[in-house]
């Protein structure tokens, strides 16, 4: 490695620049480094510090250091199982969903065929979308149990409307939520696609593999790694989604959406409750970072390549 | 060679799919030049004179010119600030690499994937207690520390892509540093740095998190806003909509324009 | 095994024409190299007879049956290609038995027919790596084993050396040709490099803009190249071509002028050539058929010598203006800038009329 010369005109050994160098490649990365690591630590650290706390803004005078109570108290609140159990079901679920669209899609935008670019930005747009924009799309214009575009598709087909927020709230935050993120593994998984080698197709044509095998032998192995990425960034974004309850059933009804994310809003913002909400919040934490390691792992190995 | 055409239904099918994807926009938008009562009827309108007056009626809301200014100051602003700081950072990381660089970058992208709910708490209590909630200096801050990681990221991919040789063969040319960067590496490294600017944008533009619960009438960005309203104008169909549209439109645009390179950024490079 | 037969098949894109009206019989065991410069329809041919590419225009027929309708993997040839095209996350016996497990082969069969090509490739010790995990060569090999697992009437080979580095390449020609012969395998062969041609073909078809040139062995090619752009293209250094005018063509002997005051004459062919007295023409030398002399019809100064070692090559600026090279073993006497005499092999060239056409040759064969 001869990089460091180029610039500075010196002959420098590999790996080992001159001090004078080397503080100038420091202080250029100083700013940047130092802000993530005041933003990555110092939060962190202060919801570690007060989630062993009392400590609610309401009360501010009854304040001292519990141990463990917030944590016992958050691990016997049947709302905050309500909460795990919701998040592993919209994350789980929209995971699912938008992985199985996603590839379908893929697969599908791949071909040959005419406007190709222009389809493509049609499924892509969802995406873009504000989050707050799209749930009040979903929730007034087209799932609005009276006058919303399903209702009358439904009333088409003789079939009665659906209170979609008030029978099946969690489905109809789900459908709103992968209709954001299917856009997501669908432009990841086409842009592996387009780095499939055709001539390992054309192998495979040889070989005597007909489309459905093409697909289930080459295709899709091809994809495993783009989708195992997909499904641990998707699932980093998903843990924290936010606007979309707030502005359609804002957790309920009952607790029927209220999610990790949401319960932690509530009773950090709402109930003033800093020590329950930071305990919650360390919990939420630890989730991410589970599924974070793999994801760290697999880019850090891409970074070699 | 030739790629092969898909077949008919192959076509059809892509075709139904993007056209359902897109719908719900579509129907937004169609929404929002009819009037209040068209916007509702049932069955639904196709056809009808289009008319601008909810968008007048939007526009005319309180504040709606006050929260676009904001998610646009917003947004531009964390935007140059973040590629300002990431641009030297990727550059010492990219041209001079030391042992550490990589553990670096890849703790550097680690940070993004602390999930915001985890310290709303401790960040919620510092804006109160310094005087930046609901203020939008706090709001780029904090939208230039969340896309940080990406930017520098992106920067350093794009850099890393420069084939050294030009620099090295500008060296023996007798170029030097500074005009080195301003005469190679700015022009070889400006779509890179568009399309990290780009990406910031948009990620920020949508950014809805932090900024329902950092501000509130004085530096809430759209996002916040169309939160808000819909609550007590949820009624308005054909208003919502116009102002959703307008909300909406140039991210869409921006993000149809970067499509393509925005993989990259969005996978931090485990995608190519 | 295969014996397959093009009648006048051709290739279109839309309105370009890639390949021509190509009629061509490839004998069963025959190993054929289809040679040519880029663009020339080399490989579009290829993938026709593979069955990749649709036939435009014309007929296949393999083992005597049309063919133009039969899906890839019915033709019963398998295809070598230049990326190697490995299937990345399956091992190498999963790569080689890939085909039949697709054609439902009972497990045992397919373990042994891997086996097998993998003891004729060297690759037992292989088996269970991935693609990612072996060389270059190696890799290569893997795609041969692909092929060779199959038991195909015919090989298909699509520039498959061309991602080796030259003493792999090297070595891999001459296993080529030993895998030939010990299949007794019929093989088509794309290739650009006309060495790889030349050392490993029983028959070349060299291909210029989606036509066939010349058809025949590499020696044939070589002494007796059909027009200009085969006598071109074989051989390395080129072929010398000069241009002359017949000035006499009587029934005995044939004079050409190559400049005023120097002329050549060689006994006429017969039948006798048919041009006119006075007709240009150009005559094709090949280097080593150059030889340095006191005074001879050429001559020229000394512009570049390379000493190969072996031989030596001195380019030689003519006086009418064009560059000769000479191919000589010699390696005192000239030097750069010295004025130096040529002459002839008397019996090697050949004559080109001005379509570029050979006229006949002056060839021991």
């Amino acid at each position: 490695m001869m990089d460091a010369t180029t610039l500075s005109g010196e002959a420098i050994a590999a790996g080992s620049l001159a001090p004078a160098r080397r503080r100038l490649s420091w202080l250029m990365l100083s700013p940047a480094v130092g802000l993530l690591a005041v933003w990555a630590f110092v939060p962190l650290a202060m919801t570690l510090v007060y989630s062993f706390r009392r400590y609610n803004l309401l009360y501010p005078e009854r304040n001292g250091f519990v141990g463990i109570r917030n944590y016992e108290y958050l691990l016997s609140d049947p709302s905050f199982w309500t909460a795990i159990l919701n998040t592993l079901v919209l994350v789980l679920g929209v995971l699912a969903v938008t992985i199985v669209l996603g590839t379908v899609f893929s697969l599908l935008l791949n071909q040959n065929f005419p406007g190709r670019a222009a389809a493509r930005l049609m499924v892509i747009a969802p995406f873009f979308v504000l989050p707050p924009v799209a749930a009040l799309i979903w929730k007034n214009l087209l799932f609005d149990p009276l006058n919303g575009f399903i209702a009358w598709l439904l009333h088409l087909a003789g079939l009665p409307a659906i209170a979609w927020f008030t029978h099946v709230p969690m489905l109809a935050l789900m459908v709103i939520v992968a209709w954001e993120w299917t856009p997501f593994a669908t432009l990841i998984l086409l842009t592996a696609l387009q780095s499939l080698d055709p001539e390992q197709l054309e192998a495979a044509r040889m070989d005597g593999a007909g489309p459905t095998n093409r697909v289930i032998y080459i295709v899709l192995p091809h994809l495993a790694r783009p989708a195992a990425i997909t499904i641990m960034m998707e699932s980093i974004f998903l843990l924290s989604i936010f606007a979309e309850i707030l502005t359609t059933t804002a957790g309920g009804p009952g607790e029927a959406t209220t999610t990790l994310t949401y319960l932690i809003y509530i009773r950090a913002l709402l109930n003033f409750d800093i020590g329950g909400a930071s305990a919650a919040g360390v919990l939420a934490i630890v989730l991410a970072n589970i599924v974070a390691f793999f994801l760290m792992r697999a880019v850090a190995r891409n970074l070699e390549a | 060679m030739n790629e092969q055409r898909a077949s008919l239904p192959g076509t059809i099918a892509a075709w139904v799919v993007a056209f359902l994807m897109v719908f719900p926009i579509l129907w937004m938008a169609i929404t929002a030049f009819k009037t209040e009562s068209e916007a509702i009827a049932i069955p639904p309108l196709l056809l009808f004179r289009p008319v601008l007056s909810s968008f007048a009626a939007a526009l005319a809301q309180s504040g709606y010119l006050h929260f676009a200014l904001n998610s646009i100051i917003v947004s531009l602003g964390s935007t140059v600030l973040a590629i300002l700081i990431a641009f030297p950072a990727a550059y010492a990381m990219a041209f001079q690499p030391g042992r550490h660089t990589q553990d670096l970058l890849v703790w550097m992208l680690s940070t993004k994937m602390l999930p915001p709910v985890g310290v709303l708490v401790p960040i919620y209590l510092i804006f109160r207690d310094t005087g930046l909630l609901d203020t939008v200096e706090g709001l780029v801050i904090v939208d230039t520390l969340m896309n940080l990681p990406i930017v520098v990221w992106m920067l350093f991919s794009f850099f890393r892509d420069i084939p050294r040789d030009i620099l090295e063969a500008a060296h023996m040319d007798g170029v030097g540093p500074r005009k080195q960067m301003m005469h190679l590496l700015l022009p070889l490294a400006s779509p890179g740095i568009a399309s990290a600017a780009l990406l910031a944008i948009i990620l920020s533009w949508n950014e809805a998190f932090w900024s329902i619960n950092l501000t509130a009438a004085h530096a809430g960005t759209l996002a916040a806003y169309i939160a808000r309203y819909s609550a007590p104008e949820g009624l308005f169909w054909a208003k919502l909509s116009a102002a959703s549209v307008l909300a909406v439109a140039p991210i869409l645009l921006f993000g149809c324009l970067a499509q393509r390179r925005l993989v990259r950024g969005l996978t931090v490079g485990a995608v190519k | 095994m295969a014996k397959l037969e093009l009648r006048k098949v051709g290739k279109f894109y839309g309105g370009f024409e890639a390949v021509k009206s190509v009629d061509l019989t490839v004998e069963d065991r025959e190993f054929v190299v289809f040679v040519g410069p880029s663009g020339c329809g080399k490989t579009t041919l290829l993938r026709m007879i593979a069955g990749l590419e649709d036939i435009s225009s014309g007929e296949l027929f393999i083992d005597g049956a049309r063919a133009n309708a039969v899906p890839p993997d019915k033709r019963g040839l398998a295809m070598v290609f230049q990326s190697y095209a490995l299937y990345p996350h399956m091992t190498v016996a999963g790569n080689m038995g890939f085909a039949l497990k697709m054609a439902g082969a009972p497990k045992a069969e397919i373990a042994e027919k891997v086996q097998e090509a993998a003891r004729v490739l060297q690759l037992e010790p292989l088996l269970n790596r991935r693609p990612r995990m072996l060389s270059g060569g190696q890799r290569q090999r893997v795609a041969i084993g692909r092929a060779i697992v199959r038991s195909p009437k015919g090989f298909l080979f699509d520039e498959p050396l061309s991602n080796l580095d030259a003493a792999l390449r090297v070595q891999m020609r001459t296993e080529l040709v030993k895998l030939h012969q010990a299949l007794a395998a019929t093989m088509i062969y794309v290739t650009h490099d006309q060495v790889e041609a030349m050392t490993m073909a029983d028959r070349i078809v060299v291909l210029e803009g989606g036509r066939v040139a010349q058809v025949g062995t590499p020696l044939e090619l070589y002494h007796r190249p059909a027009n200009l752009f085969v006598a071109g293209f074989i051989g390395s250094p080129k072929m010398n071509f000069l241009s002359a005018r017949a000035v006499a063509i009587g029934p005995r002997e044939t004079t050409l002028e190559l400049a005023p005051d120097r002329v050549l004459a060689f006994p006429s062919p017969a039948p006798a050539l048919a041009i006119a007295p006075g007709a240009a023409v150009t005559l094709g030398v090949r280097p080593e058929h150059l030889r340095f002399v006191e005074s001879g019809p050429l001559r020229g100064v000394v512009d570049v010598v390379e000493h190969l070692g072996v031989e030596t090559l001195v380019y030689v600026k003519e006086s009418s203006g064009g560059t000769v090279i000479v191919r000589t073993d010699d390696l005192s006497r000239v030097r750069q800038g010295e004025t130096v005499s040529l002459a002839l092999h008397p019996d090697r060239g050949s004559l080109f009329d001005t379509a570029g056409d050979a006229l006949f040759h002056l060839s021991p064969t």
